[in-house]
């Protein structure tokens, strides 16, 4: 087999693996989206915030602490404990739902009713506020988060690939991790939706505002959880990332990422977000790959172009949509006069 | 208020269409321009033009031109920054290919190139709608930048792979590079900013202004009374990319003078120029220019008091700011989500009736 495909096949692969964690983001804006009609641009800043606190809680930060010592003149640093990983998580949740209680409480009870547009905006201002107030509490170093993930190449696919091909394929033990997660995740985000008691009423609420509420449904507290849901996904999401890159600021730019994929599967299906992150995860790594390697793109085309990974994603989604206008799985824009 | 009408004695349909039906409002906007061409110049310094007078003008530019867009024609955009790159960029290669061009026309020509370049992003529009149409106008954002990035002859190949203004001259006063001085590069702003401005009001207030309405409203509605959404959709584009390359290319050019394109016109420009337009209320000219100063002057109002009063670390302080524009932005959409543009008309219309409750 020529060398290319190989190495072709591998970056498929790996193509799959990131789509998966595009997809785990993308999966936090739908269930807020089909649920309230926010299009919650927060999501990613909710990852690092996320992230932010549970590396926080585990290394026994003091929160505020710089702030403190600022009006103080104080030194504040470390409590000087360490807290167990799983520990740390459980009160990582806690903290994303009163986040998100806060956040319904003092923001979207009063834009009920409003346009579209405007709740687009104050989930901007939401994300400048907590990407300012993560950074206050906790301060805004690039900082290690090791929750016990397995990390580094898998050496049984290294070696398997390497017996059949000659050429062992990379494949980090952390993207098989969190692509087992985050098929978990929408096992039992979709079992959760389609069985409990909960998560039937998050349906009508998705369906029809007005007729959930008449049977009984009470709006705040669907959208609470769904918030809250939304908060677990970006917990996960901020553990997967922060744990690959550190947890730092770009972590709250995978909301960028999402978008495509949001844009490629429908805003308001679930399964349209999967599929749309692995056509987008796939889509724009092989895109990379043949486009910056001489032997492929300099020899068809007599040109080779370098870090498409920005933009290759949103022109592929833009492309699409201008044949189908709702995404792949999203419901059909009917529009009336 | 400290004028009161008596009565509304219009008689012809230019009398009731004009901009400033009450004489006191219109001698007050001469008055304004007034002070700010002949008053202002001799007051100020390089702080006040670098930190305030300089950004506060070019972002009205961008956001009169977004407020077109979103404002007017109702067509969410978030490829500000990517526009206002072109309009940088392509002013760049003007100045540096046509030297002997005086720089006015450089301008007004990047704006031009930008309108086209709007356009050929606008054309999507008319398939997709709303948020798919935003989130579709990053893709604008993304690919323009990259393309500054990665394309050498953007940059006349030069190593650093920046961009920098050289000195150009209006009636032999230099107006960018080094030896500009403050109220030149105030003055060639301000004069762009009020045709720009006069432009845009007497657009929307016409025919065309009352087409991109109709289709904001509703544009299925529209197209059944005759207003055609491929000319309307793609001429609200046009107009928008116009203005807003304008300020791309007066930001290079006047302010800055150099310019690395992912830093400068990144995603956080395109944010900056819509929050002004939401700010300052949508489909205001008015609001466009509260907005932008409402923008330009926090930072350097939060900076002024948190850094140079209380004497904290900057991080501390750039965090906070960032705390206290998300707050407020939040702030302001609960209390009032038409902007300060509908702040302003409200209190008119109260204090219009003061101490009288009726």
């Amino acid at each position: 087999m020529p060398e290319q495909v190989i190495f072709g096949m591998e970056v498929f692969l790996n193509g799959l693996m990131a789509g998966v964690l595009y997809a785990l983001v993308a999966l936090g804006f739908v269930l807020i989206y089909k649920a309230s009609g926010i299009f919650n641009y927060a999501q990613g800043v909710m990852a690092l915030f996320a992230a932010l606190t549970l590396v926080g809680i585990m290394e026994g930060q003091v929160p505020f602490s710089h702030l403190i010592n600022a009006a103080l003149g104080t030194d504040l640093h470390h409590f000087g404990w360490h807290v167990p990983a799983f520990l740390a998580i459980l009160l990582t949740m806690v903290v994303m739902v009163a986040l998100s209680w806060l956040v319904n409480k003092i923001i979207f009870k009063h834009l009920v009713n409003q346009e579209a547009i405007i709740l687009f905006m104050a989930t901007i201002g939401l994300a400048y506020f907590l990407e300012g107030f993560g950074d206050i509490m906790w301060g805004s170093e690039i900082k290690k988060l090791d929750v016990g993930l397995p990390q580094g190449i898998n050496s049984l696919i290294d070696e398997t690939t390497f017996k059949i091909f000659d050429y062992g394929f990379f494949i980090d033990n952390l993207d098989i991790v969190a692509t087992i997660v985050a098929a978990l995740l929408v096992c039992a985000l979709v079992a959760f939706a389609q069985y409990s008691k909960q998560g039937r009423a998050m349906r009508a609420v998705a369906d029809d505002h007005q007729a959930a509420l008449s049977v009984g449904i009470s709006l705040n507290f669907i959208w609470v959880m769904v918030w809250s849901l939304a908060g677990f996904v970006a917990l996960v999401a901020g553990i997967m990332w922060g744990t690959k890159s550190g947890v730092q600021f770009s972590l709250s730019l995978i909301a960028l990422k999402a978008l495509p994929v949001l844009m490629l599967g429908g805003f308001t299906s679930i399964p349209g977000a999967i599929v749309g992150g692995l056509i987008i995860g796939v889509g724009e790594k092989l895109f990379e790959f043949i486009m910056s390697s001489q032997a492929i793109a300099g020899q068809l085309f007599g040109f080779t172009l370098s870090a498409t990974e920005n933009w290759f994603a949103y022109v592929l989604a833009l492309i699409f949509l201008v044949f189908r206008p709702q995404g792949l799985f999203g419901e059909k824009i009917i529009e009336r006069v | 208020m400290f004028y009161r009408e008596a009565g509304d004695f219009k008689t012809s349909y230019s009398e009731d269409n004009q901009t400033f039906p009450i004489k006191f409002d219109r001698w007050r906007y001469y008055f304004v321009l007034l002070v700010a061409f002949a008053v202002v110049p001799f007051l100020i310094n390089d702080y006040w033009v670098n930190a305030v007078f300089l950004p506060f003008l070019i972002y009205s530019i961008a956001a009169i031109g977004l407020n077109i867009l979103v404002g007017y024609c109702g067509q969410v955009s978030l490829g500000t920054g990517g526009f206002m790159a072109v309009g940088a960029y392509a002013c760049y290669k003007l100045m540096t290919s046509f030297p002997e061009v005086n720089i006015f026309f450089h301008v007004l020509m990047s704006g031009g190139i930008t309108a086209l370049v709007c356009v050929a992003f606008g054309l999507p529009s008319l398939r997709i709608k709303g948020f798919y149409l935003a989130v579709a106008t990053l893709a604008a954002q993304f690919f323009l930048v990259w393309l500054f990035n990665k394309v050498a002859w953007f940059y006349n190949y030069s190593a650093s792979g920046q961009i920098n203004s050289p000195e150009r001259t209006v009636f032999g006063v230099p107006v960018t590079g080094a030896q500009t001085e403050p109220w030149a590069a105030y003055m060639f702003c301000l004069v762009f900013l009020v045709i720009c401005a006069v432009i845009a009001r007497n657009l929307t207030r016409g025919m065309q202004g009352r087409k991109w309405m109709a289709i904001r409203d509703m544009d299925i509605a529209a197209e059944i009374i005759g207003v055609n959404p491929l000319k309307a959709k793609l001429s609200a584009f046009g107009v928008s990319g116009f203005f807003v390359g304008i300020s791309g290319a007066l930001f290079f050019a006047v302010y800055l003078g150099a310019v690395e394109v992912g830093e400068v016109f990144g995603i956080s420009k395109s944010f900056i120029v819509l929050f002004m337009v939401i700010i300052g209320g949508l489909g205001s000219i008015f609001g466009s220019f509260a907005g932008a100063a409402f923008l330009v002057l926090l930072p350097v109002l939060l900076k002024n008091v948190l850094v140079g009063t209380l004497g904290w670390p900057t991080d501390t302080a750039a965090h906070l700011e960032f705390m206290i524009v998300g707050a407020l932005i939040v702030t302001f959409l609960i209390a009032e989500p038409h902007g300060l543009a509908q702040l302003w008309r409200v209190a008119k219309e109260k204090l219009r009736l003061w101490p009288f409750p009726h």
